[in-house]
Order: C-alpha cells, then sequence, then structure tokens
C-alpha cells in the first residue's frame, strides 16, 4: 500500500509535466485544428532558458521560471505568425508537414548552438533540496513545488478561458471561426494568444523537468511530447480539462507498469492505450461526438 | 614554476625536432608506426594516446633505445576515419617498413586494419579497442592483432568478483541499460558470476539510453532487501539513478563499470548523492604503485596535465611493443609477433598482465571509489 502511495505520487510528478505540454497541444488544436508538432521543442527550449538563465545570468528559480515563460511565448507567437499564419487557408496536411519542419528546425539550431551533448542543471540549493517522510512515503520539496506550479498555471489558465473577453474569444474561435470573425473578433489576434498561452505552460514544463531531473538536451522534447499528445488523445483532444486528466492518467500508468511489471513495457503500454482510445473512443474522455457538418 | 615548464616543453620541442630531421632509413634505429585519430570525433582518445605512447618512446630513448637502437616513430593522423586508417596502416607496413603499428584506439578502426596486418605479417597493437572479440573471432586467434586492455564485459565479472569478495555482498540487484550491448553484456556477466560465487541478484531492472525518470523503479525495488546495486550502463542515465536513488533513500553501494567515468557523472549526480559508488576502470591517478606514481609525474611535466586513461594505456602499449621488439632480439617482424605473444609479466602503470592465446591481457581491474562526488580511493582487483 505504501509503495502504491510512494508510486502515485513519483507519477503525479511526471503527470504534471506531460498535462502542462498537453494543455498546449489540446488548445491549439482547439482552436486551427493543427497538431502542432514543434510544441514539444518549445519545452525543450523553455528547459534551455532556464538552464542560460540559471547558469549565464545566475538568477534564482522563480525568475528563471518566468523568463523561459516569457521567452516561450514570444517564441510560440513567432512560431505562429512565420511557419503557421501564411498557411491559414491551406490544406491541414500542408500545415502539419510544416509543424514537424518548425519542430526539425528548433531542436537541429539548439544542438548547433548549445551542443548535443547532455547539460545537468546547476545544483540546486535551501529548501528545494530537502525532502520529508510521510510515515514511510517520501515526498521531496521539488515533487510538492511542481505540484503546486502546475496547479497554480492550471488554475490561472481556467481563469483566463473562462471569465476573460480573451477567453471568451478562443472559445468562440474554437467553435466557429468564422462565424465569430462575423461578430467582430480579431481571430489573428486570438490564435496568437492562443499560441502564446501553451507556449508559456510548455516554458514551465521545461525549466521544472530541468530542476527535477537534473537533465537536458536539444532532442528531449521527442519522447515527452508524444506522451502528452497521447494524453491530450486521451482526455479529448481540444478540450482542456481533458488534457489535464489525461496528463495525469499517462503519468501514473507509465510509473504503475514500470512500478509492477517490466519498466520496458512502459512506453509500449502508453501507445496502446493511444490505439484503444483511437478504437472505441476517438474523441477522448471528455470528448462529445459531434454530427459531421456537411 | 611556469619557467620550469616552457624551459623543458623548449628541450622536449627541440629534441623531437632533431630526432624528426634525423635522416632516413638507418641501421641505428627501429621505425614503429602510430596509426591515431589525431583530429575527427575521436580525437581526444587518439591525442591522450599518442600523449602517452611518445612519453613511453621518449623515455626508451633517454634510456638507451632497444639494444642500442633508438626508436623512431612515424606518427600519422586517420582522422577518425576507418578507410583512411586501414590505408595508413598499410602505408606504414609497405612504404614506411615499420617493426610494428600503434593504434587506432577505437574498435572499429582498429579492426579494420587487421586484415592489412595479417597480409603484410606486421603486428598491430592497440591499448584501446575494447569491443568483445577485437583480437579473435570464432576462427580463432588473429595472429598479428594485440590489445593490453580488457573488453568491456570482462568487467562485469571484475566487479561481480568485487562485491562478493571485497564487500561481502550476498544479493545484488542490477539495473541495466537494455539499449546496449554494453549494458546488457555487462549485466548478463555480472550476474553468472555473482550467482557462481554464491550470489543471488534479487531483481534485474531495464532502462533504455534517453530516460530520465527512474523512480518508478527505485520505489519498486526499495522495498527489497539488497546490499548492492549495479548499474551496467553510461554515465548519462546512471548520473539521474544514483541521485533518484539517494532521494529515496536508497543508501546502498552503487557499483558500476568504466561507462561511470566522465566528470559528467559528478555534474548529473550532484556531489550530495554521490557517495558510496565504485567503478571499474583502466586506470586510477589516486594508484599509489611507485611505477604509477612516476609515470603521473613525467606526464605531467612533459605535457603540464594529468594522465588520463587513455594516456596511461598508450603509455603502456609502447612500452609493451618495445618489451617483445627487444625480447625478439631482432627486428624481424614475425619473431616480434612470437615475442609479444609470449608476453609474461609485463609491469604496466595500467596493471601487470600476461597475453592470453586470444591475444588479450590478462589483467587487474582499478576499482575507483566515489565519496561526495569526489574519486577518494583505488584498488587493483586481481582476477
Amino acid at each position: 500500500m505504501e509503495r502504491l502511495l510512494q508510486q502515485i505520487i513519483n507519477g503525479i510528478s511526471l503527470g504534471s509535466i506531460y498535462a502542462l505540454i498537453a494543455l498546449g497541444y489540446t488548445m491549439v488544436y482547439g482552436i486551427i485544428k493543427l497538431i502542432n508538432f514543434a510544441h514539444s521543442d518549445i519545452y525543450m527550449l523553455g528547459a534551455f532558458i532556464g538552464y542560460f538563465s540559471m547558469t549565464t545570468l545566475k538568477l534564482g528559480f522563480i525568475p528563471s521560471l518566468l523568463l523561459s515563460m516569457v521567452f516561450c511565448t514570444i517564441i510560440g507567437v513567432v512560431i505562429e505568425k512565420v511557419a503557421y499564419k501564411p498557411l491559414r487557408h491551406a490544406t491541414r496536411i500542408a500545415v502539419l508537414i510544416t509543424a514537424i519542419g518548425v519542430s526539425l528546425f528548433l531542436e537541429y539550431t539548439t544542438m548547433a548552438i548549445a551542443g548535443a551533448n547532455v547539460r545537468s542543471y546547476p545544483p540546486l540549493t535551501g529548501i528545494l533540496t530537502k525532502s520529508f517522510m510521510l510515515g514511510n512515503i517520501n515526498i521531496s520539496m521539488l515533487q510538492i513545488l511542481i505540484l503546486g506550479i502546475t496547479i497554480i498555471l492550471m488554475i490561472l489558465l481556467q481563469f483566463i478561458v473562462k471569465k476573460t473577453r480573451i477567453g471568451k474569444a478562443m472559445r468562440a474561435v474554437s467553435l466557429d471561426s468564422d462565424a465569430a470573425e462575423l461578430m467582430g473578433i480579431n481571430v489573428n489576434t486570438t490564435i496568437s494568444f492562443t499560441f502564446a498561452l501553451g507556449s508559456a505552460l510548455a516554458g514551465a514544463a521545461g525549466i521544472m523537468v530541468g530542476i527535477y531531473y537534473n537533465s537536458i538536451n536539444p532532442l528531449m522534447g521527442m519522447l515527452p511530447g508524444i506522451k502528452a499528445f497521447i494524453a491530450a488523445v486521451f482526455g479529448g483532444i481540444g478540450i482542456i480539462p481533458g488534457a489535464m486528466i489525461g496528463g495525469y492518467f499517462i503519468g501514473i500508468v507509465e510509473v504503475l507498469v514500470s512500478g509492477y511489471s517490466n519498466s520496458l513495457y512502459r512506453d509500449g503500454v502508453v501507445f496502446a492505450i493511444l490505439i484503444l482510445v483511437l478504437i472505441i473512443k476517438p474523441t477522448g474522455l471528455l470528448g462529445k461526438n459531434s454530427r459531421e457538418k456537411v | 614554476m611556469k619557467k620550469i615548464v616552457s624551459i623543458l616543453l623548449l628541450v622536449v620541442l627541440t629534441t623531437t625536432l632533431i630526432s624528426g630531421c634525423g635522416g632516413s632509413s638507418n641501421a641505428n634505429e627501429i621505425k614503429i608506426g602510430i596509426n591515431y585519430e589525431l583530429s575527427g570525433e575521436v580525437a581526444s582518445y587518439g591525442k591522450a594516446s599518442v600523449d602517452g605512447i611518445e612519453l613511453a618512446i621518449e623515455e626508451i630513448n633517454a634510456k638507451g633505445g632497444i639494444d642500442g637502437k633508438k626508436i623512431k616513430a612515424i606518427k600519422y593522423d586517420n582522422k577518425s576515419d576507418k578507410s583512411l586508417a586501414t590505408t595508413l596502416a598499410t602505408k606504414l607496413m609497405t612504404q614506411d617498413k615499420v617493426v610494428a603499428v600503434l593504434g587506432p584506439a577505437t574498435s572499429g578502426a582498429f579492426k579494420a586494419t587487421i586484415p592489412e596486418a595479417m597480409k603484410n605479417k606486421v603486428v598491430v597493437a592497440t591499448g584501446s579497442a575494447t569491443a568483445e572479440g577485437v583480437t579473435s573471432d570464432e576462427n580463432g586467434v588473429k595472429e598479428f592483432a594485440f590489445r593490453i586492455c580488457f573488453s568491456d564485459l570482462y568487467q562485469g565479472t571484475a566487479m561481480a568478483n568485487y562485491a562478493l569478495k571485497n564487500m561481502n555482498a550476498t544479493k545484488a540487484v542490477v539495473i541495466m541499460d537494455n539499449s546496449s550491448d554494453y549494458g546488457k553484456g555487462l549485466a548478463e556477466n555480472f550476474t553468472k558470476t555473482f550467482e557462481a560465487g554464491g550470489g543471488k541478484v534479487v531483481a534485474t531492472e531495464a532502462f533504455v539510453a534517453g530516460d530520465t525518470d527512474f523512480n518508478a523503479i527505485l520505489t519498486k525495488i526499495k522495498g527489497q532487501d539488497f546490499d548492492v546495486i549495479f548499474i551496467p550502463g553510461y554515465y548519462n542515465e546512471a548520473g539521474l539513478i544514483i541521485k533518484q536513488a539517494r532521494a529515496q533513500g536508497i543508501k546502498t553501494p552503487i557499483l558500476g563499470a568504466d561507462g561511470f567515468g566522465a566528470p559528467e557523472l559528478v555534474e548529473l549526480a550532484g556531489t550530495d548523492a554521490l557517495n558510496d559508488v565504485f567503478f571499474s576502470s583502466h586506470f586510477s591517478s589516486l594508484d599509489k604503485d611507485p611505477s604509477v606514481i612516476g609515470f603521473i609525474e613525467s606526464f605531467k611535466a612533459k605535457y603540464g596535465k594529468e594522465p588520463d586513461q587513455f594516456a596511461a594505456l598508450g603509455y603502456d602499449l609502447a612500452m609493451f611493443v618495445a618489451d617483445g621488439i627487444r625480447r625478439a632480439g631482432s627486428t624481424d617482424t614475425v619473431a616480434i609477433k612470437d615475442a609479444l605473444a609470449a608476453t609474461k609479466d609485463f609491469r604496466g602503470v595500467t596493471g601487470t598482465f600476461s597475453m592470453d592465446e586470444n591475444h588479450d591481457p590478462v589483467k587487474a581491474v582499478v576499482v575507483v571509489e566515489i565519496q561526495n562526488g569526489e574519486y577518494v580511493r583505488s584498488e587493483r582487483v586481481a582476477q
């Protein structure tokens, strides 16, 4: 029982990261029906910016977190303007291929600048290095920090989407962008804002992975990116609470497979889940079946 | 101090210049070929090896050479390229008429030069080709190929014996890199030896290169009773496993192989977590053997830096080949091959070794102990 609880705590830390990345996938899909494959590389850039902020600029964790979120926001918006906006009326496959191109561009540009080597974050100090025992369960400050920041960011996101004008615009564009435009909503601004939000969350996930695992490299986004995408599909792509639930679900499934079966089956089980979801309920856990519009 | 170093460097430079200009074929010198990776992707291995080799040749010549004949090194850069390495080996054997070729450093490039060695009947020898079966295959030993380093997988056996005999461990957990032959082979050899010696491997967990989260498998093994953890893998993942294991309160000693021997291990694991970690290596600068202390001093005097394991292996390699030429009593390449194959109890800075029938050395591994992120102790573990 204790071991199960400990495994679930491990899974929640991992799931928080997946959930933060999945949110970006799901929001962008919701609004322009694009699977933004470059999203996982924004997460990687977030980790690298956090690294340079903590080593070269010698900033603390919170300023680095903010810096990395701001920088990723800018990159996300620039990518949208440069790569996706000109293709707004192109076929979906053209945009998808562009997304893959942007992803490779980000990965290998980072590799050219920073090198292919694995880098490690500077050692943590103070309260972040502590951990405490709850009975026989070991919880580290880092795990609490990751969960805490994830929850704060999710509440903030829910607030923006549900309570603000721009959030209302996002929901309107995602429902029907032509109708929204007719109602006087600036669709381009709304799309940019969606990329900005998603990228900021990915940047936060990147720096948290950096301090938690202490190991970053230019290709670190690939596998977590795909897992987060599966999380988004599992929860119902385009649906924000679905991405959160999906992220935690995938994280916990991964540790339970490693913890109670063979750790080599971990990735296989996650991909099997994707296949099952696509066969049984393609709209995902929270998805509603919508009628095909003719 | 700086002055002394620069004067020494000047002396070294002029002597190499003078010897470099010393005319062509000469009955009073013995030519040895150096075919190493001096540029390209594995240049750091090649350069370090050649540093060691040149130091050894300088020392041999300073003591009068071999039977009064000086060694003359003919050095080529194979640019970390397998086919260029083969071409250079041929050139050294047929045009420069060397009596033996040293290098290349990596297993793949070294293997590529072996057919040339067999054809021209000239010995090729290396200090660092550690892959399995470099000097022999199912058709038996490749007569003209020698290496003086133990193979990767041999370390699994050595670490199992170290755990059993030096640490009195009876139960072990293996967390292996399932994505490389290195990890799988080490795990297999460790398990075989450990269980044959009366120990028990209570759990075997696996990961693949690039993984970062090991909390699940660590939580899984935490509930079990074991004395040591063996991690056959490279520093990238091993560093993170050590960090996460210590954070979860797993305090048992952790063993590994030469994949741990990189400064990045310390950065990834952090100095606080890096306690009671033991790994096998070819050479340790902490070794208190007088010959090692002497080697480190002269290496520092010549190059102004600490020798690494490639430099030490390069030094031993040149000494080993020179010893073979001396015992052969002639510069006949077949006689040299026979003398090298008959090497017994050669004393080098990477340990004392004899050649076995597969032209692999039978030698001790060096086990290095890490505490608080520092290499604190090393010992040679005889087989």
